[in-house]
């Protein structure tokens, strides 16, 4: 497919800036958060509006051009890593906060919008959107729900497809529903349910309808230090045990805080082995009682140091050093692997030392930040990519580290998606029927196969026709002269 | 239909009775009821089923069964063999449930170990499998969602004979389409589902109801949403209105030391009402009007004083007043005017009535206008995951 012709066609409706043709500010586009794939699109749009977003649809259903929708780009697993002969169409341009409506725990956005925006529009009202990925800065609410995004607080919280109410989306084949709305329980199948999180591979979203929360009266958050991460581990254990939904409690290892500590001199407790943010939130008298026993529970465990925030801004920089992560590693390492398994809780220490022992077989260094209510690991697999051999040690490493997951019943993601990069190793995870089953919701949705081709599973599913009701038998059986087996 | 000139039943009988053994068919008025006993013969059931031809309706205790469309299929698939508990990881909070066992065995189950599952079912019998099927909730919604929020893995057994799993054991998993979501609420016409992995929560430590009768339903609207924009963290907000009497509710959950100053902030709410706080559950929470239709209403929150309003004296209301979900009863004389009243003023509010449950031959517009091209989609999809149309055929909006 020409790009001139491409491009001609989109802008019919598009304005001439918003359709990107030249090869430098294409580049531009060629990755998302995970940097080492790369791939330019044939030709990049930036539609304002709902209206526009469907005729670039359009055009690529009436031409068989693949395209793939990006937010800001900032996802992990090249959910948005473009289609070389395709187009991108990214909803930067598409902005708008279009209503903050309190009064019905709502707010009605466009996909572009910035996920912290939302509760900064909300704030003053006393409201809030609660799924908090690290990136929220910069990631979109779009993005959010293509990825079906978590963040620290998904513990309690959960993720963004528990704070969407409804999407309007264009379909692969261009044309417009709405899947939910402002209420709840559309009748049909919940189809809303199934578009979050499908990874942008069933349509784009144009308009989100997202669930806002009360603020909490009460939100008290503490730093514990410990001398190792199965010491953690056991008061994670207690406090859970005991019955506590904490709103938040994460985990960083040494060679973690080591990376914080020269990113952001976050200054945590010297000489731990692991530390614990653990974040209560709720009503006042609720928060007051729990959030002693959760002290409690971590000293009981051998905690050497708590620290309590006095204030938003203490309480801002403990989370500083978790937040900081990802990227501080970069300061230990020139490259990095960011894994996002996930393991049953209980299964915390031995999988961590199971890790700890297949790093040290292969003379890689593993960071380890994580969720460690919910199991969801970081393990950061650093390496140097200008020595030779350690790129291919690290990738050994991170593939076992998903081998350890699954085997202890856990999943290749928890929150960044399968997108490009785990899309191999899907077979570990699901049988062939079990892919086959989810590809059948894919084909309702995108009989064509255009709608971000190559994500999320390995091998495609022929869509076929759809096949029609059978109602009577073959007719050879009916004329009886067949049988069917 | 038959080249052998063998009647359709007894055909489809014998093959039946040749996977799940004899004893576990019979014939009944409503179709041949078959039970499988694991996992492979429900897919067998299945499979033998779609290719005779035959139409096959899931079901669990049968609750639900004389909810609107009450059409007959062919075959039953009653999955009350298979009622096990099979797995729970108390330290990870997560159940696996088999579909025949029933919610209050499963909540006994667990209850031991501090536990429970976040739903809670208006039937005292109503299996696990029933309360996905139809996405039933309780009260506690507005903190904890529905079975559709709950639901973390599924088995589903397809029309054709396929068992696939989608989800998983953990509850943090992005790992493929959340199918289960699409099954839930998904009534039979999509999969059968033997069993369900759900995420599970803390009993709480203290629970208080705060009940008041209000003297309209635009003071009792304001009440609750005074309630909504507080910091109380509520579980849960009913209203219940039956000939101009109305009563609202909160629940409040959490611990012993925290819990009655919350009750004492909701009591501040409604204190022109004269409130009183109960430690123990109230006679009807979350119970649905047994009257002869059934009506479920979505609109946004904030309009319910527009809805009751419309209602009229001859609808007994019972609802979630805090997410904006009622069940509204009356008996069938009513039910054409109270369904058209019904449906425009939650349309008006951004949300739909459809009719839950009617006597046979009401001839109610049971699910009001659809979208043409959501409509489509959703076709699409039965088409694509029971393409013979064997599963609960007329158990949701027309073609599915």
């Amino acid at each position: 497919m020409d790009r001139t012709v491409l491009a001609a066609r989109f802008r019919e409706q598009l304005a001439e800036k918003s359709v990107i043709t030249e090869l430098s500010e294409l580049r531009t586009y060629e990755c998302d958060g995970l940097a080492h794939y790369r791939v330019t699109p044939a030709v990049v749009v930036l539609p304002q509006d709902t209206a526009q977003v469907q005729h670039c649809v359009r055009v690529c259903a009436e031409l068989d051009v693949p395209f793939v929708a990006r937010g800001s780009g900032t996802g992990l697993s090249g959910g948005a890593l473009p289609h070389a002969d395709g187009v991108l169409i990214v909803t930067s341009q598409m902005r708008r906060i279009l209503e903050i409506d309190v009064a019905n725990e709502l707010a009605v956005v466009e996909p572009g919008v910035i996920n912290l925006d939302v509760s900064r529009a909300a704030a003053p009202l006393g409201w809030y959107f609660a799924p908090d990925p690290s990136s929220q800065q910069v990631c979109s609410v779009g993005g959010n729900v293509a990825e079906n995004s978590g963040g620290a607080h998904c513990l309690k919280y959960g993720f963004t497809t528990n704070h969407v109410l409804g999407v309007e989306v264009v379909l692969p084949d261009g044309q417009l529903v709405t899947l939910g709305g402002r209420s709840r329980s559309t009748p049909g199948y919940d189809l809303l349910g199934a578009f979050v999180g499908g990874e942008g591979t069933l349509g784009v979203a144009t308009k989100i309808v997202v669930r806002l929360l009360r603020k909490p009266e009460s939100v008290q958050t503490l730093l514990a230090g410990f001398r190792s991460t199965d010491a953690a581990g056991a008061a994670v254990s207690a406090i859970i045990g005991a019955g506590v939904v904490p709103a938040a409690i994460e985990m960083m290892d040494a060679l973690a805080i080591e990376a914080a500590e020269a990113a952001v001199h976050c200054n945590y407790p010297d000489g731990a082995g692991a530390v614990l943010v653990v974040e209560l939130d709720g009503p006042a008298a609720e928060v007051a009682h729990t959030f002693l026993a959760v002290q409690r529970h971590c000293e009981d465990n051998g905690s050497f140091e708590i620290r309590v925030a006095a204030d938003d801004t203490e309480r801002a920089l403990i989370w500083r050093g978790r937040k900081s992560a990802f990227a501080a590693v970069g300061r230990i390492s020139p490259d990095y692997i960011v894994q996002d398994g996930v393991i049953p809780r209980t299964a915390l220490a031995e999988v961590l030392t199971a890790m700890r022992e297949l790093a040290d077989e292969a003379g890689v260094r593993v960071a380890n930040v994580f969720h460690a209510g919910d199991g969801n690991l970081h393990p950061l697999v650093l390496f140097d990519d200008d020595k030779p051999g350690e790129a291919e040690r690290a990738e050994e490493v991170s593939g076992g580290i998903l081998d350890l997951c699954l085997s202890h019943g856990g999943s290749i993601t928890g929150e960044h998606g399968v997108g490009a990069d785990k899309a191999k190793h899907m077979p570990k995870m699901f049988t062939a029927e079990d892919l086959d089953t989810m590809q059948r919701l894919r084909c309702a949705f995108d009989p064509q196969g255009i709608s971000n081709p190559g994500k999320v599973f390995p091998t495609p599913r022929l869509c076929g026709e759809v096949p029609g009701r059978k109602k009577q038998a073959h007719p050879l059986v009916q004329a009886g002269l067949a049988d069917a087996f | 239909m038959r080249s052998s000139g063998v009647p359709l039943v007894a055909d489809l009988a014998g093959a039946l009775a040749e996977v799940v053994g004899g004893a576990h068919v019979r014939g009944t008025p409503t179709g041949i009821n078959v039970r499988p006993g694991t996992t492979e013969e429900a897919a067998a059931v299945l499979r033998a089923a779609t290719e005779h031809g035959a139409t096959v309706l899931p079901v669990g205790a049968g609750t639900t069964i004389d909810w609107a469309p009450a059409s007959a299929t062919d075959v039953q698939l009653q999955l009350s063999r298979m009622d096990a508990i099979l797995e729970h990881s108390a330290g990870d909070l997560v159940v696996h449930a088999q579909a025949g066992a029933l919610l209050a065995d499963v909540q006994a189950a667990l209850a031991p170990h501090g536990q429970r599952l976040a739903l809670s079912s208006p039937f005292d019998a109503g299996t696990i499998g029933g309360l996905v099927a139809f996405d039933l909730a309780g009260p506690q919604r507005y903190a904890h969602g529905t079975a559709r929020d709950l639901v973390i893995g599924s088995t589903s057994v397809l029309a054709d004979g396929t068992v696939a799993h989608s989800g998983g054991k953990v509850v943090k998993n992005v790992a493929g389409y959340d199918l289960g979501k699409l099954y839930t609420g998904s009534r039979g016409t999509l999969a059968v589902l033997p069993d369900v992995w759900f995420r599970l929560h803390p009993i709480p430590e203290a629970t208080r109801w705060v009940i008041a009768q209000a003297s309209d339903t635009t003071s009792a609207a304001t009440a609750l949403a005074a309630v909504r924009a507080s910091q109380v963290a509520p579980t849960a907000l009913q209203v219940r209105a039956h000939r101009g009497v109305i009563e609202i509710g909160v629940q409040l959950d959490g611990v012993t030391a925290g819990i009655d100053v919350r009750a004492e902030a909701v009591c501040a709410l409604f204190d022109e009402f004269g409130p009183g706080v109960e430690n123990d559950r109230p006679a009807g929470w979350g119970a649905l009007p047994e009257t002869e239709v059934l009506l479920l209403l979505t609109y946004v929150p904030g309009a319910l004083a527009s809805v009751l309003d419309v209602l009229g004296m001859a609808a007994e209301v019972n609802g979630s007043a805090g997410v904006g979900v009622l069940h509204v009863g009356c008996e069938l004389a009513e039910a054409a005017a109270l369904l058209e009243r019904a449906r425009r003023v939650t349309a008006t509010h951004h949300g739909h009535t459809v009719v839950l449950r009617a006597p046979a031959g009401a001839e109610l517009d049971l699910w009001g206008p659809q979208d043409p091209a959501l409509r489509a989609l959703m076709l699409r999809v039965k088409d694509q995951f029971d393409p013979a149309h064997t599963l609960a055929p007329g158990r949701l909006p027309t073609g599915i």
